[in-house]
């Protein structure tokens, strides 16, 4: 069994401190190479997380933006209420004014005006609720930030789609890449590499074919905003619950004492 | 009536008055005497010996859990799986409870599965303890079918899919298995009908029978009394004067104090577990029933939650029939009936052994090593329960067949050798005598 290293748990998320994290964003390969012998399972990012809990929080609301402006439109997070948001540091006010755009209360759930069935016309598929999509993305590879995370910088050109766009970590996606005026257009090379050892191997790697408007460094501080912001999304008692537990273990180390020392003094009778 | 002759209970306790009172209406002081404060239990327990008292903990925890979960939970197709997130996000402590039933849920299985090994270990269930043994493996099929049930809530798509595999199972029955899966779910497919049933047999029905199974286990248990690491009985020994066995010990305060320290343990390993790793990486919440159910698309991998998975790999080791005289049929029945069966066989163990002694530390290398084999093959029987059958690619020869499935055909074929080969092996066992009393080295 996986014990203590849970993907998405804190013993296993990637703390970073700011200027490793600027280091980690510059040469995490914008040009991302993916083995095409791992054609089922693509090799994970590593979702860079601010190891400053303000930068974090600012991260988080880039992230909140991010997700309003571009991603909310077709994916509900339907389960998540807009006044919850006060966790990353907002007011009710800061939440209205920046984050609510729909004639909708700030206590309501964030639903969108999205019809499932036209929308499923349109994709093929409907556009899925991305309030627990971290936490449905988590697998042995990685948690689901870094599935995320590399996700939205996996888009590729691919004109036998009817969107023109495909995916290496999600092959045949429904989505087109809704992000590529700022990210640019990638399209997916394969070259021949000679590993060491002498074997040959086929290898895809994506290349940024047209800039966008936003620098590859930037882009993958975007891409990373909007991961940290699922996988806050995903479970946004998470941070509580760490806290907490804490608080209990402590406790329960104090109890530890007296229920050992309660154990020798009555069974000291018993010879 | 003997009530009127009963004593007052005397000492100076302030509540005696009212103690007394009861006590000449109803049997408290004597069922106290009897199952707790004048409980013989051997002094030699070990660590196995924590597992009953936390299993029963367990049970208490899921119990309360879940009563104020179904406070806000809505056992509902359309909004089940909305009403979790509902809990988890706006209930005040929600999430808490919601992680304490889902811990709690593999936590009972692991402290049951131990607490089965402490009887293969020390000869639990041999005479006369075989009617604990009988009750304890009704327990552990209640268990099975209340985790089943529980499963089928949260309406993700594991939920989903796992409930309609199960129930397909049923349909593989020969003549009646067809019908027999409808009316199960009450639904051609799992349904919101199915998911209706499913709530209420696990929140009532099922912890109804747990209950009493659990009332009729320890019931058994203070009537023949506990077994000991050593295996040997400790009522051949008692004091002249008393007749109390010599290397008993009243349950309390010695087991009420020490079970107390086994329960704080616990509770630290579960706190670390449900608290900083709730889905303790995908096995105890797997990641795929985050999704909602979606009766269109089947997930590319179904795997039960990995408490059932040894039985599961033992499901698809065995080949599916296909005959076509005296008429036609195909079916995965065989792999039912062996999954079936690996549970069934667990009743008749106290009949197996044949072993003069009771406890491993006075049996033979036989035994040692057919048990040691029998815990391998459940351990990866249960790991390759979790991946797919071609998880480790296939032969270059035997037809190219699966290794996994290979591996677990041929740990199949041990798992049932352990039990049927037993007569054979626990009496041609070279066994070392046992003690007169329990060996015991004090604190």
């Amino acid at each position: 069994m996986q014990a203590g290293a849970g993907p998405g748990d804190v013993g296993g998320a990637l703390m970073l401190g700011r200027k490793k994290l600027l280091i980690a964003l510059l040469t995490l390969p914008a040009l991302a190479s993916f083995s095409s012998r791992a054609s089922e399972s693509v090799k994970l990012d590593r979702l860079p997380i601010e190891a400053n809990a303000s930068d974090h929080l600012v991260s988080l609301q880039r992230g909140a933006h991010a997700y309003v402006n571009y991603c909310f439109g077709c994916h509900s997070a339907s389960y998540m209420r807009y006044n919850r948001l006060r966790d990353l540091g907002l007011t009710e006010q800061q939440i209205k004014s920046n984050l609510i755009f729909a004639d909708v209360k700030v206590g309501d759930l964030m639903t969108n005006a999205m019809d499932r069935r036209s929308a499923k016309e349109w994709f093929g598929t409907a556009p899925p609720d991305l309030t627990v999509i971290a936490r449905a993305r988590s697998s042995g590879a990685g948690s689901g930030g870094d599935w995320l995370y590399t996700y939205l910088r996996s888009f590729y050109r691919d004109p036998s789609r009817p969107t023109g766009w495909n995916n290496v970590v999600f092959p045949n996606v429904g989505m087109p890449h809704v992000l590529y005026q700022l990210q640019g257009v990638q399209t997916l090379k394969t070259e021949e590499q000679t590993l060491p050892g002498g074997h040959k191997e086929q290898a895809r790697k994506l290349a940024l074919e047209k800039p966008g408007t936003l620098s590859p460094l930037e882009y993958n501080r975007m891409a990373a905003d909007l991961a940290n912001f699922l996988v806050y999304m995903g479970e946004p008692s998470r941070q509580s619950r760490v806290a907490v537990g804490i608080y209990v273990l402590m406790f329960l180390g104090a109890l530890f004492v007296l229920a050992f020392a309660l154990k020798k003094e009555y069974w000291k009778d018993v010879h | 009536m003997a009530a009127a002759e009963k004593q007052p209970v005397t000492g100076a306790w302030i509540l005696n008055g009212p103690l007394t009172w009861i006590d000449q209406r109803f049997p408290l002081v004597s069922l106290w005497k009897e199952h707790v404060s004048e409980y013989y239990a051997p002094k030699n327990f070990n660590f196995w010996y924590y597992f009953g008292s936390l299993a029963m903990f367990v049970l208490v925890i899921q119990i309360v859990s879940g009563i104020f979960l179904t406070m806000n939970y809505k056992p509902d197709a359309a909004q089940a799986f909305s009403s979790v997130e509902y809990i988890m996000r706006d209930v005040p402590g929600g999430w808490l409870i919601r992680y304490i039933h889902s811990t709690g849920a593999s936590a009972f299985f692991i402290c049951i599965y131990l607490h089965m090994f402490r009887a293969l270990l020390y000869g639990s269930h041999r005479k006369p303890r075989e009617l604990i043994w009988i009750f304890g493996v009704l327990i552990y099929l209640c268990l099975m079918a209340e985790a089943f049930f529980g499963y089928l809530l949260p309406w993700g798509q594991m939920s989903y899919w796992g409930a309609q595999v199960i129930v397909n199972l049923f349909g593989s029955v020969p003549f009646i298995g067809e019908d027999l899966a409808v009316w199960i779910r009450g639904d051609s497919v799992v349904s919101d009908a199915t998911l209706n049933r499913f709530f209420a047999f696990h929140v009532i029905a099922v912890p109804l029978v747990l209950l009493g199974l659990v009332v009729a286990h320890i019931m058994a248990l203070h009537e023949v009394g506990s077994n000991n690491p050593d295996g040997v009985e400790i009522k051949k020994h008692k004091d002249p004067k008393t007749g109390l066995p010599l290397d008993g010990i009243p349950f309390h305060p010695y087991y009420t104090v020490k079970d107390t320290l086994g329960v704080v343990v616990f509770l630290i390993v579960f706190c670390v577990i449900m608290f900083f790793m709730p889905e303790f990486g995908g096995y105890f919440l797997e990641y795929n029933n985050f999704i909602p159910a979606d009766p269109l698309t089947t997930p590319p991998h179904i795997a039960p939650v990995w408490y059932f998975t040894p039985y599961y790999s033992i499901l698809r080791a065995v080949p599916p029939v296909s005959i076509s005289w005296p008429f036609s049929w195909h079916s995965q029945f065989p792999g039912v009936l062996a999954m079936g069966l690996a549970v069934i066989i667990l009743f008749f163990l106290p009949w197996l052994d044949r072993s003069p002694v009771k406890s491993i530390r006075y049996k033979g290398a036989l035994y040692k090593s057919w048990l040691a084999v029998f815990i391998v093959a459940f351990f990866v029987l249960g790991y390759l329960g979790t991946v797919p059958t071609n998880a480790w690619g296939q032969f270059g020869w035997l037809d190219n067949a699966e290794r996994a499935t290979v591996v677990a055909r041929i740990l199949t074929v041990i798992y049932f050798l352990f039990f049927l080969l037993m007569p054979w092996y626990s009496r041609r066992d070279k066994c070392k005598p046992e003690p007169d009393r329990v060996t015991w080295g004090g604190h």
